[in-house]
């Protein structure tokens, strides 16, 4: 405890906003910022939309025709497609954290190329479902 | 204080030990969420037509006479709400430098995530 109370640490604040976009991230930090994006977006929209729909669709099948009935309409698949984007991208790039937590392909290709596998999976799945939400089939 | 705490002559490492358990928790969850994802996915790809009793069944099916269907759902999303926690705490002491203002984050994180579990539990279990 003899120095918890020490001389102020130096900062370094030389992030900028105005430059956030300048910034060359390299693939695993990309996947790595949208996994805190796509979590924050799941957290924000949880009692918002998510439980709203989930209600609606296991209460009575009045609510579920209801649903039926809201999700005819493209805005609302879109916002379902999103939801289902941030989903499949946490869900695939947490699975690739627990993989790394494992020290496997920790090296840097391997890292890069997993990164890369994330990005590929989460937006295949979620064209896959896109396709199955708008009709396709 | 142990010795086995002080680095040197001068350093003492203190701090809560939340770190590691948050740590672990995360992980755990995160695994029954995902195996529960798995579940629900192919429960619904083999439920047969796609219609509201077999969707509702994927949640309140039973076992035995025992919920299971609910008791799973329930655990997910239980996982869900502390998973969510540990997640959104570190989003926000990564970015939110005040005492104050963190503080206040962290109290409407916790009253979010409860009332949610609650919203949650209220569907699921009046079914």
């Amino acid at each position: 405890m003899s120095d918890s109370v020490s001389k102020p640490r130096p900062q370094f604040r030389n992030l900028s906003i105005a430059r956030l976009m300048g910034y060359r991230l390299p693939l695993a930090g990309k996947a790595s910022i949208m996994h805190r994006v796509s979590g924050a977006l799941l957290f924000l929209c949880l009692p918002l939309v998510i439980l709203p729909l989930f209600a609606a669709s296991v209460t009575s099948p009045e609510s579920y025709a209801g649903l039926r009935e809201w999700a005819s309409n493209p805005v609302c698949k879109l916002v379902v497609l999103v939801l289902i984007w941030g989903y499949l991208h946490h869900f695939c790039a947490g699975i690739r954290y627990l993989v790394l937590d494992l020290h496997i392909g920790m090296d840097k290709v391997s890292a890069q190329k997993s990164a890369g596998v994330v990005f590929g999976v989460s937006l295949a799945l979620t064209v896959v479902f896109g396709l199955k939400l708008f009709g396709a089939w | 204080m142990t010795t086995q705490e002080r680095i040197g002559t001068h350093r003492l490492v203190v701090g809560a030990h939340y770190g590691t358990r948050d740590f672990i928790v995360q992980r755990i969850t995160a695994i029954i969420m995902a195996v529960y994802t798995l579940v629900l996915f192919f429960g619904f790809l083999f439920s047969g037509e796609v219609n509201f009793e077999n969707w509702r069944n994927l949640f309140t099916f039973t076992v035995l006479g025992a919920p299971v269907g609910q008791l799973l759902a329930t655990l997910a999303f239980v996982s869900l709400a502390w998973h969510a926690w540990i997640g959104v705490r570190d989003i926000w002491m990564d970015y939110v430098t005040g005492a104050g203002l963190r503080l206040a984050l962290h109290a409407l994180t916790i009253l979010w995530l409860v009332a949610a579990v609650v919203f949650f539990a209220k569907i699921l279990w009046s079914l």
